[in-house]
C-alpha cells in the first residue's frame, strides 16, 4: 500500500524498507527515518488526537519537540504515555493511538534497561545544525576533546528540511560531510538521538540518548534503551535553533493548521506534502520559501497572506512566477472544517485592526508563521538572562555566562550564512561555508492574537487557541487580566497555558504578549514564564537508570551470610545490612523460635553473628584524649586488657550512641557502635576530630568489615570456648568481666572479650573475617554437646529487654538522655566537659516529669503489647485530646520469665514504679504494673557463669 | 471530555498602592500571608491590613510545593495545630468560596524497617488519643488502598506497613492562596505586590513602620511570613534565628489517565506522591543539604528521587518528567516551626515551617491573626516559641513524623 | 551539579561532598559557664544570609578531609575554598 501523500524522488527516508504500524486501529506504512507524525501525513492522516477541554479534533502543527497538538498513546511494544506524535520515529509493530489528554501508563512493570554514562570533554556543542556543526568543526580542527549532541538521528538540523545547498552541496549531504570529519578526529564523540535537556553550573549538561526506541521490538534485548549521559564540559556552545511561532486567530487548532516551516521540513525530510491545496499566513519572510517550495512539489498554493503591508519584493516575485497570488496586509480571521480544516477565511488588517470583508479560500493546508522563538532553554537553565526583542517579538538569550556561548538562530540569527558563520566563530578564524545569495528580510510583524471578527461584528465568538494541549484560549487570557492578575505566572496558573508538554515553546511568548496587549504594559518589563528542566519531557526510568531493585540501596551482609541462608535464617533489614531474625527449624513460628532461642541462652549456650556492629580503631598518643571528649564517661583510665560501656551524646545532650570500647594498648582503643549507626559515629568522631581538635594526634579507621564478631552466650559458653581455645585461660579470675584477651580459637588468631547484652556469662569472639566461617562453625561443632543455638537480633533482643539494656534507636528517638535511660552512672561528674554536657543543665532537663526507662508488666500475662502504644493514666478512655504518659518502647514474649514484659518511656517512670498505668488498644483499656527495667537477674549473678 | 479546568471567580484582588500607613502589615504575601491577613479581618475585625508581596501573590513557596495536607503528627503540640489545620480545611471551599479541590484521598505513610513500623504504629496510636484519625495496616491493606504500591516482600526496601489518615489529601495550591487573597481584598485588604520590604523601622524596642521598595509605610505591628527569606527580614530587625534555607525540589509528570487513588509518602524510600486532580504525577523529591536561596536545587537529587519513585511505584517507568522547580524551605533544628512574639515589640515570627507549611495555611493563619491581633500566642501556637531552643523544650519530629510534608 | 575545588584533591563533583554548615563556630571555651541562652546560640543558632556564606564541606566520598568555603547561597557559587584552620578569605560576590 502505497503512501499517497509521499512524492517520489523526494526526502530523505530510506524507500526501500517498509515499515508496518497501527494507529488508531487502523494499518499503515511508513519508511525508516520517518517519524510517526510524516508517516501519518504521507498517508494522509492528519487528525491525531482529541483537545482534553473541548473535545475538537486536533492535528500535527509541528515536525519537532516544540508539538502542542498530536499527543499520541504508544501501546506496543511497550505502553508509553503521551509523546509527541513528531518525536516517535518510526519502527516496525509500532502501535499507537490518539489522545485525548491523557495517557496511559503500563499496568506491569517495564522490562527495558536504562543507563547512565559520565564523559568529559573541552567543548560540548548542543545542537548538530549549521551553527552546531561549524562550531563542533572549529573545535575539532584545533585539537578539543569535542562533544556534538543532536535530538536527530542524522546530523543538520534545519538543514534537513531545507533546499539550501551549503558548499555547493545540498544541507543535508553537507552536514553528514561535515559528521563524518568530525568522527574521524580521535576525540570527537558525536552523539545522535540525544537531547540535552538540562544545563546546570560549571559545564554541566544532562542529556538523554534513545539507543533503541527507533528498533521496535528488534531492540537488542542486552542493551540499555535509554541512558542519561552526565557531561561536564569545559565550554558549551548552545546551537539549539529557533522555534516557528504559530500565529493565534478563531478556530486555529484544526488538522491541518501547522507551521510553515514544518510543511518544509515534512517535504525535504520525509518527502510528504502535507496538503495538496495550500494557504499560507504569515508575518515574516520565512513562510514564503515554504509557499515556493511546496508549489515546486506540486501543490497548489492558493495564497500567501501577509499581515505586513510591505511584502517582501524578492519573494513575492518568486511566488508570482509560480501564480501564487500575495496579498499584502490581510491575515487569517478563522477557518472552516471539521476533521480537517476546508477553508481559511481572510480579511484586510492594517493598524492592528481588521478593515474590511471577509474572504474564503479553500485549502486542506494552512500554513502558519508568526516569527521565530530562539530556543533559550538551556541558557535559562544555567541561569542565563533573556532580554525581550522588540523586532523579532522574541526573548533572546542576553548577556554572557561564563564558560557557554549561545550561536546560530538560537542567538536570533536569521540566515543561514549567519548561523553558519556564527557557529564557525567558536574557535579560531574557521572560515565559514559557502550558501546562496538570500533575499535582503522585510521586518517581521509581531502578532500575538488575530482578532476575531464574529466577536467584533457582536456574535459569539469562536475559540482562538493559545495552548492547544490545554485548550487555553485568548478568551482565557483576558479573563485573568480581567479578574486582576498582572503577572504572566499567575496568568499561566489561572489560564494552564505552558504547563504542558509545549512548557510554553509555542505558546509562552504569545501569552506574555496578550497580557501586555490586554494591560497596556511593555512585554519586556512583564517577561515571560521561566524556563525549567528539563527541556524536554525524560521518563522516570531514565533517570532512574541502574539505581533499581538491588542497585537502589547497597545490600551489606556479613561473611557468615551464606551460613545463615543455608541454615534457613530469616533476615531483618538494619540500615544496610542483612541481619539474621531468627532460625525457624521446620514448621516452626516467629514466636516459638524466638522462645527456643532465648531458652538455649539462658539455659545451655548460644551464639549470634554480630559482625555488623560497626567497629571503630582509634590511635594516637591523644586517643584518650578524644574518647574522653566524645564519652559521657571516663575513658582514658581504662587498661589495656578492659572494656568498658560507653554512651555519647549530640551537643544537645541526647544519646547519639553507645557501645563497648575496649582499650588494645597504651595509644589504642576499638571502640564499637550500634549498627546502623556505624557511619554516623566516625562521622560525628572524624568533624571533631578535624574541625575542632585539630591538635589532638588520634587516627580513626573503620574496621567495621575486618572482622567477624561472634557472641557466645549462656551459662555453657565457657565450656565451649575452651574447647576451641584450649591455650586460654577462661576462668573467671583469670579472664574477668569486661576484659578483653588474644587468644587461639579454631586455630585461628582470636580477639575475645568477655562483655555481655545478655546478662548471661558470654564471650564475644572476633576474628577475621574471612576466616570467620571457620570459627563459626568450629563453635558449633564444639557447642553440639550443650546444644548449642544460632540466634537472631529478635531474641537478642528479648534477652537483652529482660535486663533493661535499651537499643538507641528503638528504645529512645532523639529525644531522650542517658538519664532518661537510667544510665546516670555512665555519664562522668569528673570530666569538667564532654560532648553533651552543658545541655543537662538546661530547664527543660532538670524538669522531675521527664520521661524514663521502665518496665512494663501487662497484668494479663499473656498479653503482648503492641510497640509503640501510648499509656495514659486511667481506666477508661476519655474523649480526645487524651494526655499520654508514655509509650512502648520494646515489647516482648519471655522465655526466663514466662509472661510478656514490655520496655517503655514514662514520664517520671522511675518515680512510678510499683503503679498501674494503661495501655488503650483496639480491645480495651489495659491495665500494666510499672517496674524497674531490669526484670531478670536483678543482681547480675549469671554473668559470671 | 472530562472538563479539567476549574471556574474561577471573574475577579480575585485590586492591585493598590501602598496606603502610608496600616494597623498591620503581613511581609510575604504567600499562603500564610494571604491566610493571616484574611482571619485579620474575618475573626479580628482588623481590614486596615497590607499584606506586601516582593513578587507576585504566592509565588514562592505556595506554587512549589506538593500539597500534601495531613495532621497526622506525633507530639501533641504538632497534632493539636495541623489538625486545626485540617479542620478548617474541611469547610474552606465554603468559607472562602473558592474551589480549591480540596480531595480527601487520604495519605499512607509507609513503613519499610521493624523500626520504621514501631515508629509509626507510636504515631499512629498517639494520634488516636489526640482525636486525628489514623489506623495501621498491614501491607495486603496497603495494596488495597493503593493497589500499584510494590509490596512485594523481595523489594530492596518491602512495605511492612503503613500508618493511613483518611481525612487527609490535597488541594490545589493557587487556587488555595487565590481564594484567601480574593477574600482579604473583599475585606478590604491591600494586596500589594512588586514590594520588597528593605528595612524594619524600630524605635524604642517597637516597630513602627517598613521602608520597602514602593516606599515607607507606618505600622505598629509587623507580622512576618516570608518562609525561606525570614532570616533576611530578621536580620534586618537585629534578629538572629535559628533558620536554615534549603532548596527543596518537586516535579511534575504529563496528565496521565488516574491510576494512583491517594497520596504516598515513604521516608526510608524517600517518595512522596500524589496525582493531581487532571492526572499529573506530583512528586517531592530531597532537600539540598546546603544552604541556598537559588530556588534551584541539585539534579542528582531527582535522579535519586525517580529511582526510589520506581522502587515503590514500578508502574511509573514511563511517565515522563515535564517539569522540575525548586522552593526554599527555612528549616528549624527541631522540625518544628516557629510562630509568635519576638523581642521587638510589634514585631511577630511565623517560620520554619520547613517541607511542611502548604498543610497548615488556614491553620497557622488562624493562630498568627489572633496572635498578631491579640499580642500574645493562640494556644495552638504557644508551644512554637523562639525560646524552646534555649530551654530545651523542643517539638522535636525529626524521624519522628515520617517524612516531614 | 556543582564541582567544588577540594583544597586537597581539586574539583569534583559536588555528590562527593557533605555539607557541614557555617564554618567559624568555635566550641566554647568553657560551656560550663555560659548561660542557657549562649549555649543556646552555640547549639541551635546558625547565620542564615543571602549571599557570601562561609561554611564547612567534608569530601566524603574523596579525602574524607573537612575544609572551608566562602559560597553565595543566593547564586550557589563557590567564591572560595580553604583548609580547616585558615583564616577566612577575603572575596566579594560575582
Amino acid at each position: 500500500m502505497s503512501a499517497p501523500f509521499r512524492l517520489p524522488g523526494r526526502g530523505l527516508v530510506d524507500r526501500g524498507t517498509e515499515l508496518e504500524f497501527r494507529f488508531d486501529g487502523r494499518s499503515y506504512t511508513g519508511h525508516p527515518g520517518d517519524t510517526l507524525a510524516s508517516a501519518l501525513l504521507a498517508n494522509g492522516v492528519h487528525r491525531v488526537a482529541t483537545g482534553i477541554e473541548y473535545g475538537r479534533p486536533r492535528g500535527i502543527v509541528s515536525a519537532g519537540v516544540e508539538e502542542p497538538s498530536a499527543l499520541v498513546q504508544i501501546e506496543a511494544p511497550f505502553p508509553e504515555p503521551m509523546l509527541q506524535a513528531t518525536t516517535v520515529e518510526l519502527y516496525s509493530g509500532l502501535v499507537a493511538r490518539g489522545l485525548a489528554g491523557r495517557g496511559r501508563l503500563a499496568p506491569g512493570p517495564d522490562p527495558a534497561r536504562y543507563d547512565a554514562v559520565h564523559a568529559h570533554c573541552d567543548l560540548l556543542v548542543v545542537g548538530a545544525g549549521p551553527a552546531g556543526l561549524t562550531a563542533a568543526l572549529a573545535g575539532a580542527r584545533d585539537g578539543q576533546r569535542v562533544v556534538l549532541l543532536d535530538d536527530q538521528p542524522q546530523p543538520g538540523g534545519s538543514l534537513l528540511g531545507s533546499a539550501e545547498t551549503v558548499d555547493g552541496r545540498p544541507g543535508p549531504e553537507w552536514a553528514a560531510g561535515a559528521a563524518a570529519e568530525l568522527a574521524g578526529h580521535p576525540d570527537v564523540r558525536v552523539l545522535g538521538r540525544t537531547t540535552a535537556f538540562g544545563c546546570y553550573d560549571d559545564g554541566f549538561v544532562l542529556a538523554l540518548e534513545r539507543r533503541t526506541d527507533h528498533l521496535g521490538a528488534a531492540a537488542p534485548a542486552g542493551m540499555s534503551r535509554q541512558r542519561v549521559w552526565r557531561l561536564r564540559a569545559g565550554r558549551i556552545v548552545l546551537a539549539t535553533g529557533a522555534h516557528e511561532r504559530p500565529l493565534v486567530f478563531a478556530d486555529n487548532d484544526r488538522p491541518g493548521i501547522m507551521l510553515a516551516g514544518a510543511a518544509r521540513t515534512y517535504l525535504h525530510r520525509y518527502g510528504v506534502l502535507a496538503g495538496r491545496q495550500v494557504v499560507v499566513c504569515t508575518t515574516d519572510d520565512s513562510a514564503y520559501r515554504a509557499a515556493v517550495d511546496l508549489a515546486d512539489a506540486g501543490a497548489t498554493v492558493a495564497a500567501v497572506v501577509d499581515a505586513r503591508p510591505r511584502v517582501p519584493e524578492a519573494w513575492a516575485e518568486e511566488c508570482a512566477r509560480r501564480g501564487i497570488e500575495v496579498r499584502a496586509g490581510e491575515v487569517v480571521t478563522g477557518t472552516s472544517g471539521s476533521e480537517r480544516i476546508t477553508r481559511a477565511h481572510t480579511v484586510p488588517y492594517a493598524g492592528g485592526q481588521l478593515n474590511g470583508l471577509r474572504r474564503g479560500i479553500d485549502c486542506d493546508l494552512l500554513l502558519v508563521s508568526g516569527g521565530w522563538n530562539p530556543v533559550a532553554h538551556l541558557y535559562s537553565h544555567a541561569r542565563g538572562a533573556l532580554r525581550y526583542d522588540p523586532a523579532r517579538g522574541a526573548f533572546l538569550p542576553d548577556g554572557e555566562l561564563p564558560g557557554i556561548r549561545v550561536a546560530g538562530s538560537a542567538r536570533g540569527c536569521v540566515t543561514l550564512a549567519e548561523c553558519l558563520a556564527d557557529g564557525a566563530r567558536t574557535v579560531g578564524q574557521l572560515p565559514p561555508p559557502a550558501t546562496e545569495p538570500v533575499p535582503e528580510p522585510t521586518p517581521g510583524l509581531v502578532l500575538w492574537s488575530v482578532p476575531d471578527p464574529s466577536e467584533q461584528d457582536g456574535g459569539a465568538p469562536r475559540p482562538r487557541f493559545v495552548d492547544l494541549q490545554r485548550d487555553a484560549t485568548v478568551a482565557d487570557v483576558l479573563r485573568a487580566t480581567g479578574a486582576g492578575l498582572r503577572s504572566v505566572e499567575h496568568v499561566k496558573r489561572y489560564t494552564t497555558i505552558g504547563t504542558a508538554h509545549d512548557q510554553g515553546r509555542t505558546s509562552g511568548v504569545i501569552a506574555s504578549g496578550i497580557v501586555a496587549e490586554a494591560l497596556g504594559v511593555d512585554i519586556a518589563a512583564l517577561g515571560t514564564t521561566t524556563f525549567r528542566p528539563p527541556y524536554t519531557p525524560v521518563s522516570f526510568a531514565a533517570l532512574a537508570g541502574r539505581d533499581r531493585g538491588a542497585l537502589f540501596d547497597p545490600v551489606r551482609v556479613t561473611p557468615l551470610h551464606g551460613w545463615h541462608t543455608a541454615h534457613g535464617a530469616e533476615f531483618e533489614n538494619v540500615g544496610q545490612w542483612k541481619r539474621p531474625r531468627y532460625y525457624p527449624l521446620a514448621g516452626e513460628s516467629m514466636e516459638a523460635a524466638v522462645l527456643r532461642e532465648c531458652r538455649a541462652a539462658r539455659g545451655s549456650v548460644a551464639l549470634m553473628d554480630g559482625s555488623t556492629l560497626g567497629k571503630i580503631n582509634v590511635q594516637g598518643p591523644d586517643a584518650g584524649e578524644l574518647l574522653d571528649r566524645v564519652y559521657t564517661n571516663l575513658m582514658s583510665t581504662l587498661k589495656p586488657g578492659s572494656a568498658r560501656y560507653g554512651v555519647m551524646c549530640g551537643v544537645d545532650g541526647m544519646v547519639l550512641d553507645d557501645g563497648t570500647v575496649i582499650r588494645v594498648a597504651e595509644q589504642e582503643f576499638l571502640l564499637t557502635t550500634t549498627t546502623g549507626n556505624a557511619a554516623t559515629v566516625l562521622d560525628w568522631m572524624e568533624e571533631w576530630l578535624q574541625t575542632e581538635w585539630p591538635d589532638l594526634r588520634v587516627t580513626l579507621t573503620s574496621v567495621t568489615d575486618h572482622w567477624v564478631t561472634v557472641p557466645l552466650v549462656g551459662p555453657a559458653s565457657r565450656a565451649v570456648l575452651a574447647a576451641v581455645a584450649p591455650d586460654l585461660d577462661v576462668s573467671n579470675a583469670a579472664f574477668p568481666f569486661m576484659t578483653w584477651r588474644d587468644a587461639t580459637v579454631a586455630g585461628v588468631p582470636a580477639r575475645i572479650c568477655r562483655i555481655s547484652f545478655s546478662g548471661e556469662l558470654a564471650y564475644e569472639v572476633n576474628v577475621r573475617g574471612w576466616e570467620g566461617l571457620r570459627v563459626w562453625e568450629a563453635l558449633l561443632a564444639a557447642g553440639e554437646p550443650y546444644g548449642i543455638t544460632p540466634y537472631g537480633t529478635e531474641t537478642m533482643h528479648v534477652l537483652r529487654a529482660e535486663k533493661g539494656y535499651p537499643i538507641i534507636g528503638q528504645d529512645t528517638d532523639g529525644t531522650v538522655t542517658p538519664q532518661d535511660l537510667g544510665l546516670g552512672w555512665a555519664v562522668s561528674k569528673k570530666k569538667p566537659d564532654f560532648l553533651g554536657k552543658r545541655s543537662f543543665t538546661r530547664a527543660e532537663n532538670l524538669r522531675t516529669d521527664r520521661k524514663q526507662l521502665v518496665g512494663l508488666l501487662p497484668e494479663d500475662p499473656d498479653l503482648l503489647l503492641p510497640e509503640g502504644a501510648q499509656l495514659i493514666s486511667g481506666a477508661t478512655l476519655p474523649a480526645p485530646p487524651v494526655p499520654m504518659h508514655g509509650h512502648v518502647t520494646s515489647s516482648y514474649r519471655s522465655a526466663a520469665l514466662g509472661r510478656t514484659f514490655a520496655l517503655a518511656l514514662v514520664k517520671a517512670g522511675r518515680e512510678c514504679i510499683g503503679d498501674t498505668i494503661h495501655v488503650p488498644l483496639e480491645d480495651g483499656v489495659h491495665p500494666v504494673l510499672i517496674t524497674d527495667p531490669v526484670l531478670y537477674d536483678k543482681e547480675g549473678a549469671r554473668r559470671d557463669g | 471530555m472530562t472538563p479539567v479546568n476549574v471556574e474561577h471567580p471573574d475577579f480575585l484582588w485590586r492591585n493598590p498602592d501602598p496606603a502610608p500607613g496600616y494597623d498591620v502589615v503581613v511581609v510575604g504575601g504567600g499562603g500564610h500571608g494571604l491566610a493571616t491577613a484574611y482571619y485579620l479581618a474575618r475573626n479580628h475585625g482588623i481590614r486596615r491590613v497590607a499584606v506586601l508581596e516582593k513578587g507576585w501573590l504566592a509565588g514562592g513557596n505556595m506554587a512549589r510545593n506538593t500539597t500534601i495536607i495531613r495532621s497526622n503528627y506525633l507530639w501533641d503540640e504538632s497534632a493539636a495545630i495541623y489538625e486545626h489545620a485540617l479542620k478548617l480545611w474541611e469547610g474552606l471551599e465554603e468559607d472562602l468560596g473558592y474551589p480549591l479541590l480540596f480531595s480527601q484521598r487520604g495519605v499512607l505513610n509507609l513503613a519499610h524497617t521493624l523500626q520504621d513500623v514501631r515508629e509509626t504504629r507510636r504515631r499512629v496510636y498517639a494520634n488516636q488519643l489526640n482525636g486525628v484519625d489514623a489506623e495501621w495496616l498491614e501491607p495486603e491493606q496497603v495494596a488495597e488502598v493503593c493497589p500499584i504500591v510494590n509490596t512485594s516482600p523481595d523489594v530492596r526496601h518491602p512495605v511492612l506497613g503503613a500508618t493511613y489518615q483518611p481525612r487527609a489529601g490535597i488541594a490545589k495550591h493557587d487556587y488555595v492562596a487565590w481564594g484567601f487573597a480574593r477574600r482579604a481584598d473583599e475585606y478590604g485588604i491591600d494586596l500589594i505586590q512588586d514590594c520588597e520590604v528593605t528595612g524594619l523601622d524600630i524605635r524604642g524596642g517597637r516597630i513602627v513602620g517598613v521602608d520597602t521598595t514602593r516606599g515607607r509605610i507606618a505600622t505598629g505591628k509587623v507580622a512576618l511570613a516570608a518562609a525561606g527569606h525570614t532570616s533576611v527580614l530578621a536580620a534586618m530587625a537585629g534578629l538572629r534565628l535559628p533558620l536554615q534555607s534549603h532548596p527543596l525540589q518537586a516535579l511534575v509528570s504529563e496528565l496521565l489517565e488516574p491510576v494512583h487513588p491517594t497520596v504516598v509518602m515513604s521516608n526510608a524510600v524517600h517518595v512522596y506522591v500524589s496525582q493531581a486532580h487532571k492526572g499529573e504525577l506530583v512528586m517531592g523529591a530531597g532537600i539540598d543539604s546546603q544552604n541556598g536561596y537559588g530556588q534551584r536545587g541539585s539534579f542528582h537529587i531527582i535522579e535519586r528521587q525517580m529511582a526510589a519513585a520506581l522502587e515503590l511505584f514500578p508502574v511509573f517507568a514511563r511517565a515522563h518528567l515535564l517539569r522540575s522547580w525548586a522552593g526554599i524551605v527555612d528549616t528549624t533544628p527541631d522540625a518544628s516551626p516557629i510562630v509568635g512574639l519576638t523581642p521587638v515589640a510589634g514585631l511577630y515570627l511565623n517560620c520554619g515551617w520547613g517541607t511542611g507549611g502548604f498543610k497548615a495555611t488556614p491553620g497557622v493563619g488562624w493562630c498568627f491573626a489572633h496572635t498578631v491581633a491579640h499580642d500574645r500566642p493562640h494556644p495552638y501556637n504557644a508551644p512554637f516559641t523562639l525560646e524552646r531552643f534555649t530551654s530545651g523544650a523542643l517539638v522535636d519530629e525529626h524521624g519522628a513524623a515520617a517524612v516531614a510534608h | 551539579m556543582q564541582l567544588i575545588p577540594c583544597p586537597w584533591c581539586g574539583p569534583r563533583e559536588e555528590a562527593e561532598y557533605h555539607y557541614g554548615g557555617q564554618a567559624h563556630i568555635a566550641y566554647p571555651e568553657d560551656p560550663q559557664g555560659l548561660t542557657d541562652e549562649q549555649w543556646a546560640q552555640y547549639v541551635f543558632f546558625r547565620d542564615n544570609p543571602k549571599g557570601p556564606f562561609a561554611e564547612r564541606w567534608l569530601h566524603n566520598a574523596g579525602c574524607r578531609r573537612w575544609f572551608n568555603a566562602v559560597r553565595d547561597t543566593a547564586t550557589h557559587r563557590l567564591l572560595a575554598v580553604y583548609r580547616s584552620g585558615e583564616p577566612r578569605p577575603e572575596v566579594s560576590s560575582r
